[in-house]
């Protein structure tokens, strides 16, 4: 809320640029391994008690499961990066699902492409109207997206009327999209895998992407860097509302029944993610793979726990555990850097 | 304000039956927890903070209240030691946000799933119903003579206690100056952690106590109670004035924004409007009460720069 809280390893300023980025990078991977090794842990455990846990077949499932929260992930990475947030996604995805489940009623021989065209499209104008808002207005992303949770979710049950899309009502071809195989892999994981890929991408080695770090870090330092601030979050938004458009259109995909309640309470979940991946909630670090890691995560926990025989119930709880210890993890880790540069700057290095 | 009146005023007029005693009776039964839980939130959000927990306190108070209830706990014990839970969880909040300095957003997202998650954990997806009749009709009962219930009384009590120490106290001027600055505010001497973790404190007690009145008022203790309702608190607070940046807001515009929100629902339901148009107008209230007042001053800087004969004094 307030930009007092920054912490300080970003004002650090006497490191030789090249030692400072090898540095960090190095952090980063290591708290990207610590998700990786709490996801080992959790298969391992889990793999001991149930040696089925790791079949083919589960392994898939969890990937599946995994998809729609990945590509939700990396969306809202992009937006959290920039020091701003995207609580409507939850809205966006249940839209668009039932929109997709829409087309196929009115065009039953619609092309798989085509859907999906229009889901990402509709997400992308959807996305636009927050990202205009927040960036024309100077108005809070926690509070436009607020709003705009509202106005979507109301304009989907206004669309429905109680109407629910049944799996017989869209075209196998595009069901299929929902269980088919490359290689024994799920293609809705080829997807989010592809997703992860552009993305990560495009943070790390793109001007434009890391100039999205550099917004996060200090909006107004960025703005007087000749940064377009406003273009840049703009622009965010929109990739982020057409990534929602996406996860929206698998999700019609991958359950087949949808009604207007589709994908409600999931921006929690995909924040989760990503604060779970190491993204600081304050914008200006934190990478799509972490933030996909801690998707995957926060999935394999719910499977684990029933192949675990632990009380379903247990799972929210866990998530709200796993999120606090995160976050708690991050801010041991900035404080253990803080010392580390302060140190390097005292030796002259 | 203006717009609270005015909504009330035409929605008595056009609207058949909302001005009846009974209608209102009803419509301040559901505004209590909202208005009840908004009252801390406020202050907390003048700090420049946020705490998204609150509902789920709200489910898990309402949860262990009817746990306790099934172990033959008399409800004079309970209501005290579900207070008092209340203020645990809060402190817990409270701690991560001011000793470990974790933001407040990740911070009480995580109690949100936290807390929700552990109200499964106690009562599972049972409902515990079979509270005493005396006390579930003494949560709805009215103040003789008026269709006014007794809990608009409690609200007001705790609504001129956090006022008067939110706008009349060294407390509340504290609270708007480490909005406004925390730093500043911490060199000015005042100890900005103990505050907000009072604050998170009394978050969580208020919002124990809306469990324990949600609980009796609908005679049903489930883990799901509240659910969504700390998005309906905030945008309450937001609709009411109150800066999300912090260092800026009354704590009577919120309760305007409460009641704003809760007639303008109330009037559109009873008129016939659909509920998914009401869901659209909550968002679309909250984007224009924000938006509006930045388009205006923005569209009066722009004027100004315009005619710079309205402004000498620029080089």
């Amino acid at each position: 809320m307030t930009t007092t809280n920054v912490e300080p390893p970003r004002q650090a300023g006497a490191v030789t640029p090249e030692s400072r980025t090898r540095f960090t990078h190095r952090l980063f991977v290591a708290r990207e391994l610590s998700i990786l090794i709490a996801l080992a842990v959790l298969v391992t455990v889990t793999a001991v008690s149930n040696p089925r846990f790791l079949s083919a077949q589960s392994i898939r499932d969890i990937l599946l499961g995994a998809t729609i929260l990945v590509v939700l992930a990396v969306g809202q990475t992009i937006i959290i990066i920039t020091r701003n947030v995207d609580l409507s996604v939850g809205s966006l995805v249940g839209l668009v699902a039932f929109a997709t489940g829409k087309l196929f009623l009115a065009a039953p021989d619609a092309p798989v492409v085509l859907a999906v065209a229009a889901g990402v499209a509709l997400g992308a104008v959807c996305g636009a109207i927050n990202g205009g808002l927040i960036a024309a207005a100077r108005v809070p992303a926690l509070v436009v997206t607020l709003g705009t949770l509202y106005v979507f979710r109301g304009v989907d049950f206004w669309w429905a009327q109680g109407q629910q899309i049944n799996a017989a009502d869209m075209p196998a071809g595009f069901l299929r999209l929902g269980t088919a195989t490359v290689l024994g892999v799920p293609v809705l994981a080829l997807v989010a895998l592809a997703v992860l890929a552009a993305a990560g991408l495009y943070l790390r080695s793109y001007r434009s992407g890391r100039e999205l770090y550099a917004i996060g870090s200090q909006p107004e330092a960025a703005r007087l860097a000749g940064i377009g601030v406003g273009r840049r979050v703009f622009a965010a938004f929109v990739a982020n509302g057409a990534l929602a458009g996406l996860a929206g259109v698998l999700y019609a995909a991958r359950f087949g029944t949808i009604d207007a309640n589709a994908g409600t309470g999931l921006e929690l979940q995909v924040i989760a993610a990503a604060v779970v991946g190491g993204v600081a909630i304050f914008g200006g670090s934190g990478t799509v793979w972490g933030a996909a890691l801690g998707a995957l995560l926060l999935t394999t926990i719910s499977s684990s726990l029933a192949v675990l025989r632990i009380n379903p119930f247990w799972q929210q709880a866990v998530v709200g555990a796993l999120i606090l210890a995160a976050i708690g993890l991050d801010r041991a880790l900035a404080v253990r850097v803080a010392a580390r540069l302060r140190e390097r700057k005292a030796r002259g290095n | 304000m203006t717009t609270v009146i005015l909504v009330i005023l035409a929605a008595s007029v056009g609207v058949d039956g909302f001005a009846s005693g009974r209608n209102w009776g009803f419509l301040l039964l559901d505004l209590a927890p909202i208005a009840l839980i908004a009252l801390p939130m406020t202050l907390i959000v003048v700090t420049g903070e946020i705490d998204l927990s609150v509902a789920s306190i709200l489910g898990l108070t309402s949860a262990v209240m009817g746990q306790l209830w099934v172990s033959n706990l008399p409800l004079e014990l309970i209501v005290p030691l579900i207070l008092l839970l209340g203020a645990l969880l809060g402190a817990v909040n409270g701690l991560f946000v001011t000793r470990f300095a974790l933001p407040s957003l990740a911070v009480t997202i995580g109690t949100l799933a936290l807390y929700r998650g552990l109200a499964f954990v106690v009562l599972g997806d049972r409902a515990v119903a079979d509270f005493p009749f005396s006390w579930t009709e003494a949560a709805i009962s009215t103040i003789p003579g008026t269709p006014v219930p007794w809990v608009v009384v409690l609200v007001a009590v705790l609504a001129i206690g956090f006022g008067v120490l939110l706008h009349a106290t060294p407390v509340g001027r504290a609270l708007f100056a480490m909005g406004n600055n925390a730093d500043a505010a911490a060199f000015s001497g005042i100890s900005v952690g103990r505050t907000k973790f009072w604050l998170y404190v009394a978050a969580g007690v208020v919002s124990a106590l809306a469990g324990v009145f949600w609980t009796l008022r609908y005679g049903s203790a489930r883990a799901d109670n509240g659910t969504g309702l700390e998005l309906q608190v905030v945008a309450a607070v937001l609709l009411g004035g109150v800066s999300i940046f912090g260092g800026r807001g009354t704590l009577l515009g919120v309760l305007g924004g409460v009641l704003l929100l809760g007639t303008l629902r109330n009037a559109l339901q009873l008129a016939d409007v659909s509920a998914d148009a009401l869901t659209v107008v909550t968002g679309a209230l909250l984007i224009v009460s924000v938006v509006g007042p930045n388009a205006v001053r923005m569209a009066r800087q722009h004027l100004r720069r315009r005619s710079p004969a309205l402004n000498p004094a620029k080089p």
